[in-house]
């Protein structure tokens, strides 16, 4: 990525980041453009350049922001209209980290409103378009930040990734998207989806420019009981060997494109020496059906906060305490946020809680065993994003069942809390891009993102 | 037909650390503004994340050892979802399953056990004032961590349900896991009782008299109820299980909502939190640091001191462990001056949060062994130990600037009483005493007194005159 020095300057580089995106305003990436901010803060940075000063590894760089992620800059809303109005006055720590660096935010970028979706139809703002093929979805729920990337409008974009939000979308407009190992970055300050699934990380237009991310926004905040310490910038790579693929995966319901890509990179590794071997998952099978239960259950406990009390959004109509909450949420969620938060307090309720939450969460530790099983008999493993490239808007937006369809190889990472990292390796006749999905072992972000460059 | 009570009961206890149980606010907002003391954490702004505070776990640790309970190696936290202005986040983090506290009891003064069932750690919630047509929402106090102790329903009085919480309430204290305030709500109590004919296997319907914050009105309560069911029982009709709230002004308790409507709260793990492992070592350096408990105090203090003087004093854990400091044969007076004096003075509040040192109270009660000091006097001089102008003087310092020291040198004493002797206007009084008139010894003894500017003591003047005048 190009950096700030002292022939590009900060201020050009954010310029010409502006002048792209009002350029591509028609494909509805931002839901906020952070004009007056990011010039001052070039500024900033090419004065501390003109005056020989240290300036941070990411100076100058233009970035995409989810609109999820938390910053006085902007309001966040999650493309969410209970959140409308809502500026807010903490960071999160990822944001932090990039910005000490000198990234500067040109704007947040449109999601399925917080995050539930495959396409960035939910959003309150209205759909993004593909970044390749403007009839069709850029994938979600991080559309947006796919989009901007692969416009060119910025070098990287943040996304969040609860079931496959960063790297179906990296797939579906041909760019690099890595959700890391669960607790790598710093949840803290990023709008929750479902806490024990979500995961910060990156697109990027290159494995490099990835590895450079991951090394400033990975370890331990005391902010995040739940973040790991930092492995990432102490890795040791071994060299990979044997690639498994898996056997299930390979049927009718993954489109022909995919399946073909996917061989012919199989058969490109085995030239290059590297041994294919054919995984056995059974129960890789129930992983969606676990994750919309696991899913929407944290979801609607996370959205709970939402009550038109204290910030955000509040229904005019609201006359008493009931209604505040009635309508508040009636009126601020989109029909997908609700039907995820009914599903969640059904699979909660105290009637069903064992047969569903419970077993669900049984079923989640089967599928972590099986991914550590299969780890060793194979170093990495290889399979589709989802099982189609970008689709039509408007296609299957109506229809929730063939839309969580599009989560079918992505979530059991999440559920698994392993790394995945979605690589651009091709494109369909029609021009279209397609992604494949190189999955690790917890902690072997980096070694991913090195191998990634095998598979070009 | 006689009916049995049976009463089980839960309790809030406030715990007094520096910091909110899930954010670095501070937890005490006593006299603060409202909404003064809350972070983006306990306001629930989107993205906010938990930060469980290590020092409730370890006073979670204590107050569990104080009521004999198993620490539970692994805990969990749990959400518990519910709607309402005074939960931020839409719902309360709380043990459901794997709770920090097991099982244990309290022994009561009167020896009866009350078994715990478990106790676990959660936060409190936020303060709703109700007015006309709108409420006010104080969140100072979300998130205080609370432990919330569910007791067995071992209990049968009233008496015992007072004097239940009233144990729980010094054990806390003694343990130091709460400032104890109940006129704050430090400590609430749920109190659950039914009434079932004597003899019989299965207990009653009971209902859930909620947040009583004194342990009178906590007798109260359960009193009025075991009248009130028992009449409903007797009527030949059936109890309703309810929740009801008390109303200490008019002494009953009243139904709070009209339908008892199943919660469903919807408990989920709280996957923000990872597990508490706590290793044996952990626990056992947390333990160490139980002062002594009231039973430890009845045990050691039971035959020097009267049990009601004890259960007095057992209110005041300062009080108690200045007792254990001070040399074992002044404790028995000291308790008294404790108990009598002290407590009874307007200022024993204050006083109480500054004692004097176990040196100056065995040195004071050395004076009084000594005859050095009249009861009264010691009295006086303790008193004085308390006050912030002389306190660091010392006992003896103090009792010599107020003049208060016997003149017990039996030398001295003579010289004083020979030259009252030879006053002419003894003379008579001399002559009536050898004359058979007794009385008389008294103006003697005054005389004496006067010339010794009252530091004499009386006795010794009295025993000295008698044998002189023979």
């Amino acid at each position: 990525m190009k950096i700030a020095n002292k022939t590009i300057t900060a201020t050009k580089l954010v310029k010409e980041a502006l002048e792209k995106a009002k350029k591509y305003e028609k494909y509805n990436v931002f839901t906020f453009i952070n004009e007056k901010e990011a010039l001052k803060k070039a500024a900033e940075i090419d004065a501390k350049i003109a005056r020989g000063e240290k300036v941070g590894r990411l100076a100058g760089v233009p970035y995409a922001l989810k609109d999820n992620f938390l910053s006085p800059e902007g309001q966040t809303t999650a493309s969410a209209h209970i959140l409308q109005g809502f500026t807010s006055p903490v960071t999160a720590t990822s944001v932090e980290k990039l910005e000490k660096e000198g990234a500067i935010m040109i704007g947040r970028t449109n999601l399925d409103a917080f995050a539930h979706g495959s396409s960035t139809e939910n959003s309150y703002f209205g759909p993004t378009h593909n970044a390749v093929d403007f009839e069709r979805v850029p994938g979600g729920s991080s559309g947006g930040s796919a989009a901007a990337v692969a416009l060119d409008i910025v070098e990287f974009a943040t996304g969040t990734d609860t079931g496959g939000s960063i790297r179906q979308p990296a797939s579906f407009n041909g760019v690099y998207g890595l959700k890391p190992t669960y607790g790598c970055i710093s949840r803290y300050g990023v709008v929750a989806m479902a806490s024990s699934l979500d995961c910060i990380g990156f697109f990027t237009k290159t494995p490099e420019d990835m590895d450079l991310l991951m090394s400033i926004a990975s370890g331990q905040d005391p902010k995040d009981m739940t973040t790991l310490p930092d492995y990432y910038n102490n890795s040791k790579t071994s060299k990979a060997k044997r690639i498994g693929v898996i056997k299930d995966f390979d049927n009718e319901a993954v489109a022909p494109e995919i399946r073909k890509v996917l061989k012919e990179k199989c058969k490109e590794l085995e030239e290059k020496g590297y041994e294919i071997v054919e995984l056995e998952m059974p129960t890789l099978k129930y992983a969606l059906a676990v994750y919309y239960i696991i899913q929407p259950a944290e979801v609607t406990s996370n959205l709970s906060r939402y009550d038109g009390i204290r910030y955000g959004f509040r229904s005019e109509k609201a006359k008493n305490l009931d209604d505040i909450y009635d309508d508040t949420r009636n009126e601020g969620f989109m029909p997908e946020n609700k039907r995820r938060i009914m599903i969640g307090n059904f699979v909660l309720s105290s009637g069903f809680y064992d047969a569903y939450f419970l077993k669900a969460a049984k079923a989640r530790t089967l599928i972590v065993k099986e991914y550590e099983e299969a780890f060793k008999k194979c170093d990495f493993i290889l399979t589709p994003v989802s099982p189609n490239y970008a689709f039509k808007l408007g296609e299957k937006v109506n229809d929730p069942v063939a839309m969580y369809l599009e989560d079918l190889m992505s979530v059991s990472l999440n559920l698994a809390g392993v790394p995945g990292l979605a690589i651009p390796v091709g494109k369909t006749k029609d021009g279209l891009p397609l992604g494949l999905q190189l999955v690790g072992p917890r902690r072997s972000d980096k070694a991913l993102i090195e191998f990634a460059k095998e598979l070009n | 037909m006689k009916y049995i009570p049976t009463i089980g009961i839960e309790c809030h206890v406030q715990l007094s650390t520096k910091t909110k149980l899930f954010s670095e606010v501070d937890n005490d907002a006593r006299g603060k503004e409202p909404n003064s003391c809350v972070s983006p954490v306990d306001y629930a702004l989107p993205g906010m994340l938990p930060r469980l505070n290590g020092e409730a776990i370890k006073f979670a640790i204590r107050a569990g050892k104080a009521m004999n309970c198993k620490i539970n190696a692994h805990s969990r936290f749990d959400r518990k979802h519910y709607f309402y202005p005074d939960s931020p986040k839409g719902y309360q983090i709380t043990q459901f399953y794997q709770p920090i506290i097991g099982a244990g009891y309290v022994e009561l003064p009167s020896g009866t056990k009350v078994h715990i069932e478990h106790a676990h750690l959660e936060g409190d919630a936020g303060k709703l004032t109700h007015f006309d047509n709108y409420s006010l929402v104080d969140l100072n106090r979300v998130d205080t961590p609370l432990i919330e102790i569910v007791s067995m329903p071992d209990i049968h009085s009233a008496k015992d349900a007072h004097d239940y919480c009233k144990e729980l309430w010094r054990l806390m204290c003694f343990a130091g896991v709460t400032n104890g305030d109940l006129y704050n709500g430090n400590m609430r109590f749920d109190v659950n009782t039914s009434i079932a004919p004597e003899g019989s296997k299965k207990l009653g319907t009971r209902t859930e008299v909620k947040n009583l914050n004194s342990f009178r009105s906590v007798e109260r309560a359960v009193e009025y109820e075991i009248a009130r069911q028992t009449k409903i029982l007797e009527a030949g009709e059936k109890v309703v299980q309810q929740t009801l709230g008390w109303n200490d002004a008019t002494g009953k308790t009243t139904a709070q909502r009209s339908k008892e409507e199943a919660k469903d709260y919807r408990y989920m793990p709280e996957p923000d939190l990872p597990p508490i492992n706590l290793s044996e070592e952990f626990i056992e350096k947390e333990a160490a640091k139980l002062p002594p408990m009231p039973a430890d105090y009845r045990k050691k203090f039971g035959n020097v001191i009267s049990g009601d003087t004890l259960e007095v004093l057992l209110d005041y854990p300062a009080l108690m462990k200045k007792l254990d400091e001070v040399c074992s044969e002044y404790v028995k007076s000291m308790s008294n001056l404790f108990a009598s004096v002290l407590l009874a003075e307007e200022k024993s509040a204050e006083y109480l949060s500054d004692l004097p040192s176990a040196k100056d109270l065995n040195e004071l009660c050395e004076m009084n062994e000594k005859k050095e000091l009249s009861s009264t006097a010691t009295k006086e001089v303790f008193l004085r130990l308390f006050d912030p102008q002389m306190k660091n003087r010392g006992a003896k310092n103090i009792a010599k600037e107020l003049g208060l020291i016997q003149e017990n040198d039996l030398g001295a004493l003579e010289a004083i009483i020979d030259t009252v002797l030879q006053k002419p206007e003894t003379k008579k009084a001399q002559e009536d005493y050898k004359n058979g008139e007794e009385k008389v010894i008294g103006f003697l003894v005054g005389q004496v007194m006067k010339e010794s500017h009252g530091k004499a003591n009386p006795s010794a003047v009295q025993e000295i005159l008698r044998k002189k005048l023979k």
